[in-house]
């Protein structure tokens, strides 16, 4: 990406001289040229008189939604050419995952799009599970739910928090995260972690929902119930944010399904693709909630769409919690299932005593089944699947591939924030720098999901 | 359990049944095992050293496939030859678990990603997802890329998966069918090595440009160094002991 002209350069290289070549070498093979600089000028000239400019955003920029990092090139402020360099933050997870059993799997994915954790290990157990061929009990499909779509609300918060934040508006930053902090503090109290929760388990859930979860989530919803309708107030209407945002980052149905674009991108362009409707997974159809859409197909429309996305998904969480009746949070199977069922002791540790009991004073086959699955893990049958679900970015896939064993032949993830993040260059050349910040936060990738 | 258990286990085809499989063009898809608890070269005397389990292959499916598969199987091979693409571009039909995959030859992936998404009765507007397999060492055509493609209009999901071998692992770029394919294939060049011929611009996109090796290919070692703790030495999760 060079600003001089090539052409001329190359001129004045072929018409080469004596001067040119340098009389004595030091070199064992080939010509010693001396540089003479005759041309440097004219090139520098050209430079100057050309506006424009190669300027790399990233991969450390306080705008840029982490370690992302862009090459644009300017003229004046118009983008004419932005490509995204990624890969800064890649921790190799997906070969991870193919030296632990598939159990362990979970920690490792929770941690690629670590703004939506449950997400991940939700389609990765559903993946898993599907491999199996066992399908989880009631109540443990109705506490995934229950936990997405916090979580989608976490997600979109840290959206309009960061976005806000890369555009200036600043009180958005602290509102979106004061609700999402109420968020993550319900997390913790249910899984016992705020992010990388590693709760969801193939077969289940790790344990069941901790005593008196019920009040905590409806006095979560309640605050959000207050808090939410202020973000019209302090955004929606706000005319600063209604300019930095309506008619920017322009993205149509059909350039959205040529790039792959799925998630909020694709339903701020018009069409209501929305896995929990159009291919329903755990028990979304038995709840009643709408799809947003807009015909906008702008940076406005998305934000617009993410509000109401929460407004949805507090509606389904009410709906969960009446749903939710006892029973158990595993599959039945022995041969799947950990075997011993943890609480919490006094000491605030987990710890099963009866379990221990038995295994180590009554039952050498307990002892031998409890040791061979923990350390072993379960066999897979060969094969392969691709779940995919809608997680708070768009269509999050997971491929894999079983070839018999205790440990995956390969986990693939069909990232919606490594898919969606191409779409920045449709998005944005054309436009102003400012825009492309615009463009980025309305993309809402999360590296940490981007570079896996 | 789900009713497709049939070809959920690779010990139902026996050794016999592998080698004709092979013979006749058929896809393997997973490495062969031997032993367990990765003992080697050691005084085993237990026998599990001696167990052996054949390199996993897909069963080709039968007619009927079920569900709609059988349909949209007839629509397509019809399309195919209003196309003059080969029937036998496609080298065999796998249902699993409720999924398709269509095993393709390499030299018509592309025309067969166009025809799925031009043509009306298929109409695969969305290629959710690329991926590279690598099935390790002792198979032949070691190297997979696998398509999932998804149609918004019937509410369908395929998958296709094409085979190469690594000495020659080209295979033609979907990139101008599927814009979204491009950082998707140059992620498997950069894992597994596979070369998309025909792709804009095939370079590394993960790892740094300099990066030597394709990491996710099953000979490219993990990495990682022993940890202590409390005065034992853990090895490193590659070098520990599988159990499979």
């Amino acid at each position: 990406m060079t600003t001089f002209n090539d052409t001329e350069a190359q001129v004045t290289a072929t018409e080469l001289s004596d001067e040119d070549i340098a009389p004595s070498r030091r070199t064992t093979e080939g010509t010693v040229y001396t540089v003479t600089g005759g041309d440097w000028d004219q090139v520098l000239e050209d430079a100057q008189h050309d506006e424009r400019v190669v300027i790399n955003m990233g991969p450390q920029h306080p705008s840029t939604h982490g370690v992302l990092r862009l090459v644009l090139e300017l003229e004046g402020e118009t983008v004419t050419q932005g490509r995204c360099v990624i890969g800064y933050l890649h921790t190799g997870i997906e070969k991870n995952c193919e030296y632990r059993n598939w159990t362990q799997g979970v920690t490792f994915v929770t941690r690629m799009d670590y703004l939506a954790p449950l997400h991940n290990e939700t389609a990765y157990c559903l993946a898993v599970e599907k491999l199996l061929g066992v399908e989880v009990p009631r109540r443990a499909q109705l506490i995934r739910m229950l936990l997405m779509e916090i979580n989608r609300i976490s997600s979109h918060l840290v959206c309009l928090a960061t976005g806000g934040m890369e555009l200036g508006a600043l009180t958005a930053m602290t509102a979106g995260f004061r609700e999402r902090e109420v968020a993550l503090h319900l997390l913790e109290f249910l899984t016992g972690l705020r992010m990388n929760h590693a709760f969801i388990r193939p077969g289940g859930t790790a344990q069941d929902l901790p005593g008196g979860w019920r009040p905590r989530v409806m006095e979560f919803v309640r605050w959000m119930d207050k808090y939410l309708p202020s973000y019209d107030k302090l955004l929606t209407g706000q005319p600063i944010w209604r300019n930095r945002l309506a008619g920017i980052g322009y993205l149509p149905v059909d350039a959205c399904l040529a790039l792959g674009v799925t998630g909020p991108i694709l339903r701020s362009a018009g069409l209501a693709w929305d896995l929990r409707k159009t291919e329903p997974y755990l028990l979304y159809p038995e709840f009643n909630f709408d799809v947003p859409t807009s015909t906008d197909a702008d940076c406005f429309a998305r934000y617009l769409l993410r509000v109401e996305e929460m407004h949805q998904s507090l509606r389904l969480i009410r709906q969960i919690v009446e749903a939710l009746e006892d029973g158990p949070v595993m599959v039945e199977d022995a041969k799947i299932a950990w075997p011993a069922k943890l609480s919490i002791g006094s000491d605030g540790l987990g710890n099963s005593l009866d379990h221990v009991k038995k295994i180590m004073g009554q039952s050498m086959e307990s002892l031998i089944h409890h040791f061979k699955l923990v350390t072993e893990g379960f066999d897979v049958p060969a094969g392969q699947v691709y779940v995919p679900i809608e997680s708070p970015r768009g269509e999050l896939g997971y491929h894999l591939v079983s070839e018999g064993g205790t440990r995956p032949g390969r986990v693939h993830v069909r990232e919606p924030s490594f898919i969606n993040l191409q779409s920045m260059p449709a998005m944005s050349e054309g436009g102003l720098v400012a825009d492309v910040i615009a463009a980025v936060a309305s993309i809402d990738p999360v590296m940490g999901g981007v570079d896996r | 359990m789900t009713e497709n258990n049939d070809a959920l286990s690779s010990a139902e085809m026996s050794q016999a049944d592998h080698e004709r499989h092979q013979a006749g063009g058929g896809v393997v898809a997973g490495k062969a095992r031997q032993g367990m608890f990765g003992v080697q070269g050691s005084g085993d005397t237990s026998g599990f050293g001696g167990l052996r389990l054949p390199a996993y292959s897909p069963k080709a499916s039968e007619r009927p496939y079920g569900g709609w598969f059988d349909e949209f199987t007839d629509e397509l091979l019809a399309a195919m030859s209003e196309k003059a693409i080969p029937a036998d571009a496609i080298q065999q039909v796998t249902v699993d678990r409720g999924e398709i995959t269509y095993y393709v030859r390499r030299e018509h992936i592309l025309a067969l990603c166009r025809l799925l998404r031009d043509d009306e009765a298929l109409r695969f507007e969305l290629c959710s997802s690329v991926s590279g397999v690598d099935y390790g060492a002792d198979v032949p055509q070691r190297l997979h890329s696998v398509y999932h493609l998804t149609s918004m209009t019937y509410r369908r999901r395929i998958r296709l998966e094409v085979a190469v071998d690594i000495d020659d692992p080209h295979i033609p770029s979907v990139v101008e069918v599927y814009p979204t394919a491009d950082w998707q294939e140059r992620e498997a060049w950069d894992m597994f090595g596979i070369v998309y011929d025909g792709h804009p611009a095939l370079t590394r996109i993960l790892m740094p440009d300099d990066w030597d090796g394709h990491p996710q290919r099953k000979d490219y070692p993990l990495g990682g160094i022993p940890v202590e703790y409390k005065g034992a030495e853990i090895p490193p999760p590659d070098q520990r002991r599988a159990y499979s």
